[in-house]
């Protein structure tokens, strides 16, 4: 950056407070200083996933095991568009922020659900983001609103009134690249990741000015030619058994489709890496293909690459490691662990040093057979499946991008799990073209007998046909530190649904079949539910107005808010 | 993120083992390898993976479908030979399945609407043409009809066009549903062959009463059933003194109760119920 952007961009901000400052108190004003400490003020929920650390736990308590069968609806908001509706709304000073397909905004009253307005992004129809038309929200900082698009546009706009800021494009939608996530803020950047990786992208993660949208910097989650880890995408042998590509480090996927967290002490920020391309065929891609399936620590002022660690080296199973990194500072048996948590797709769970990347411990979640279990450093010890044979966890993996929950009053690691489920992995050579589908193969879910149905892979009807017999979810609660199982909540379907624990130790999750259910954190225990009929696969989040608690949630195409009865 | 694919068998996989036994780099130089080339020299898939009913009843489906362009031969349309086993644009049988669902736009290949038992069928005979196929001879629909209303006795559990109870699955459509191949394994191996959701249920309410029914959805919490007397009940778990799901099918095994020609004449009635 230029010493005139810099000044300008300076003058920028500063013409921002200003304007926040003249404005009074009624517009937003999101600094820096109040997301750090979002932990403190439970009232709003800043970020996607409430605070830097990414716990979806909340210190709000006034809903609690004692009066939870009080829970009564306050309203709903309706989104007119159909399909699964993944977002996480921020709520600020009793505004609430959310997305709606394919890109719009809404602001409503977070009291009433009465909507004071609703920004529509002309995405246009010929974008090629995999798996439909997902956004999982905004983020906010000062008196502005970011979203990312579906056709890799990021777009700023006034908390306020909802008009267009800034809209800039930071790659090619005919590339297949994408934004599905809600960005993050730190200090005075906004910071998003692509999507793409099932469609031969090269995956990034940038950081753009919010005051003018301009590039401050960009990490490509594969590195280049000359960069270190460029040689864990092998050359390919003069005469290869099987098709070998020699530029599969252009498309090889390693996207970042879902929100960073973020340190504030040590200025670091964590991603989580997804699948490399094509997703299946490891064979065309020799070598570890670094970042893919990693999680990369960088530092937050200029995006260089501090520590990465690689769950699944060479995937072959579309073992995204898009989680959302869990931050946590732990002390026991008197040593203070500056940890990160992750239940990851392919079904361990680990335990990281987040200063250095180092591995702790893991072992696995649910069932798992494409590994025997890990090495002292983490790295996988394999046993690949038999052509045709079930390989466990499925494609979907033990979990997703479904937001886990930790809450440092239990010490308990809260996963939302598939279990019981496998897929048929079937690799095949795929040449690279661009914005096409890349994956090299297909995977099919093991049938429990013959011609039966699956578990559906992301949207799912009314009627279960599948059954416990094509797999079922759960709510696995693990000791944070040692990964043992604490206690299992288990559901006859799978689940999409994120996870939030409260002070009041209470865990809030959702189900694909509809229901929306509070259970003891410390024990498991289902202490209420109600039917919202739709699916849900967003993660509940919570919130405070005028003295009093709201839950929120979204099942189908409603969004639902729960308060205890006056 | 990739949404899974429809169901494949992992009973069968043979479609798997034969890309792992295909390396093209044994069959094409690796520097001039290209998907299309690979498509096109990819050899005929190993025929026993298709069953002989499927292939005998895509045979009558290739006749009265396809035959009128591509002749009883297959080789009407100049310069497909559709008994080459090299078929260009179809060297996986997804793509062979989309071509015929799809048409080839600019040439005389037209979509073709056909249903789940037809498509597996047609399949099925196209990768086997070339084979001298000891296929199971197709029965006669209309002595299958009279077995299925007589000594079959299918109508004491399964319902038909509004006729026979409701205890098995309702068999109006069961022809466009599933493939031949598939009946043929359900009256062989009817517990092998239940799906879950159509395992009988047998259930103990608060009160001591006994329900025995067929599950039509279930969830973490209740579960809905069509019970034996053709009711929809509805039950919260919680409230179950007993909830068990029986995996013994309490179809026949009509293997042991009819000969050969006579389950021939069944399954020809069977796909033959297009609803």
């Amino acid at each position: 950056m230029t010493r005139s952007m810099e000044t300008a961009r300076r003058t920028m901000l500063a013409s921002m407070i200003v304007a926040v400052a003249a404005a009074g108190p009624t517009a937003q004003d999101v600094s820096f200083e109040r997301l750090r400490a979002a932990a403190e003020a439970p009232a709003d929920w800043l970020t996607y996933s409430g605070t830097y650390f990414s716990q979806r736990y909340s210190e709000l308590d006034q809903v609690a095991p004692a009066n939870v069968r009080d829970l009564q609806l306050q309203w709903v908001y309706q989104t007119p568009v159909f399909g699964p509706w993944q977002t996480t709304p921020l709520v600020v000073d009793g505004i609430m922020y959310l997305t709606q397909r394919p890109n719009d905004v809404v602001a409503l009253d977070a009291r009433t659900g009465r909507v004071f307005w609703t920004y529509s992004y002309a995405t246009p129809s010929d974008h090629r983001a995999c798996c439909g038309s997902n956004n999982r929200g905004v983020a906010i900082l000062g008196d502005r609103v970011f979203m990312a698009t579906l056709d890799a546009h990021v777009v700023a706009l006034d908390a306020a009134t909802g008009a267009e800021l800034w809209d800039v494009q930071l790659a090619d939608r005919h590339l297949a690249y994408s934004f599905t996530l809600a960005p993050l803020v730190v200090e005075d950047k906004v910071i998003v990741g692509s999507a793409g990786g099932d469609r031969g992208i090269r995956g990034f993660i940038t950081a753009l000015d919010a005051a003018t949208g301009e590039e401050i910097w960009r990490f490509h989650t594969i590195p280049g030619p000359g960069e270190p880890g460029h040689e864990t995408w092998e050359e390919c042998p003069p005469d290869p058994e099987t098709y070998c590509d020699p530029e599969a480090w252009m498309h090889g996927g390693a996207a970042a489709w879902l929100t960073g967290s973020y340190d504030p002490e040590l200025n670091l920020m964590y991603w989580g890496l997804g699948n490399p391309g094509p997703d299946f065929n490891r064979f065309q891609r020799p070598g570890d293909n670094l970042y893919s399936d990693s999680v990369v620590a960088l530092d937050a002022d200029t995006g260089e690459l501090r520590w990465y660690f690689q769950f699944t080296p060479n995937d072959p199973y579309d073992y995204d490691a898009v989680q959302i990194p869990v931050l946590a500072d732990i002390e026991r048996n008197g040593i203070e662990l500056k940890a990160m948590l992750w239940a990851n797709r392919n079904g361990f769970y680990y335990v990281l040093d987040r200063e250095t990347g180092r591995f702790l411990t893991g072992q696995p979640f649910v069932t798992v057979n494409w590994a025997e279990g890990l090495d002292d450093n983490g790295r996988p010890i394999e046993t690949p499946q038999p052509p045709g044979a079930p390989t466990y966890p499925g494609v979907q993996g033990g979990t997703n991008w479904y937001s886990p929950s930790y809450s440092p009053r239990t010490e308990m690691m809260y996963v939302p799990a598939w279990e019981s489920y496998a897929s048929v992995f079937d690799a095949q050579p795929q040449e690279y073209a661009p914005g096409r589908p890349f994956v090299g193969g297909r995977p099919a879910t093991a049938e429990p007998v013959p011609d039966a149905p699956t578990v559906p892979g992301l949207t799912r009807g009314p009627v279960n046909t599948w059954t416990a017999a094509a797999g079922s979810g759960a709510v696995v609660a693990l000791d944070a530190v040692t990964g043992e199982q604490r206690w299992k909540f288990e559901m006859t379907d799978v689940t999409s649904s994120g996870i939030l624990t409260t002070a009041s130790d209470l865990l809030f999750t959702g189900a694909r079949s509809g229901y929306f259910q509070a259970l003891d954190a410390r024990t498991g225990d289902l202490l209420w539910r109600v039917s919202l009929g739709g699916q849900i696969v967003n993660g509940p989040m919570t919130y405070e107005v005028d003295g009093k608690q709201y839950v929120a949630v979204i099942a189908g195409s409603s969004l639902s808010t729960f308060a205890l009865r006056d | 993120m990739v949404a899974a694919s429809g169901p494949v068998r992992i009973y069968n996989a043979r479609e798997v083992s034969v890309m792992q036994r295909f390396t093209p780099g044994r069959s094409i130089a690796a520097a001039a390898f290209c998907l299309t080339a690979w498509a096109a020299q990819a050899p005929a898939q190993d025929h026993s993976q298709y069953e002989p009913a499927d292939i005998e009843y895509g045979r009558s489906v290739y006749l009265e479908r396809c035959a009128v362009c591509h002749g009883e031969d297959g080789d009407s349309v100049a310069g497909v030979d559709l008994r080459s086993g090299r078929l260009r644009r179809a060297a996986l049988d997804r793509e062979l399945i989309q071509v015929i669902r799809n048409g080839i736009a600019g040439t005389g290949m037209l979509a073709i609407d056909l249903d789940t038992a037809e498509m597996t069928g047609i399949v099925a005979y196209l990768r086997n043409m070339t084979y001298e196929v000891d296929v199971a001879s197709l029965g006669d629909a209309a002595r299958g009809r009279a077995i299925f209303e007589g000594a079959g006795d299918c109508l004491s559990c399964h319902r038909l066009e509004g006729r026979g109870l409701r205890t098995g699955p309702d068999l109006t459509r069961i022809g466009s549903m599933r493939p031949l191949s598939a009946l043929r394994r359900s009256l062989l191996d009817p517990t092998g062959t239940m799906r879950p959701i159509d395992r009988p249920v047998e259930l103990v309410t608060a009160d001591g009463t006994r329900v025995t029914g067929r599950r039509l959805n279930e969830d973490t919490y209740t579960v809905q059933v069509l019970d034996d007397a053709a009711r929809l009940r509805s039950f919260d778990k919680a409230d179950l003194r007993e909830f068990r799901v029986i995996e013994q099918s309490p179809m026949p095994v009509y293997g042991e109760r009819l000969d050969p020609a006579e389950l021939a004449d069944l399954l020809a009635y069977l796909v033959s119920l297009k609803g």
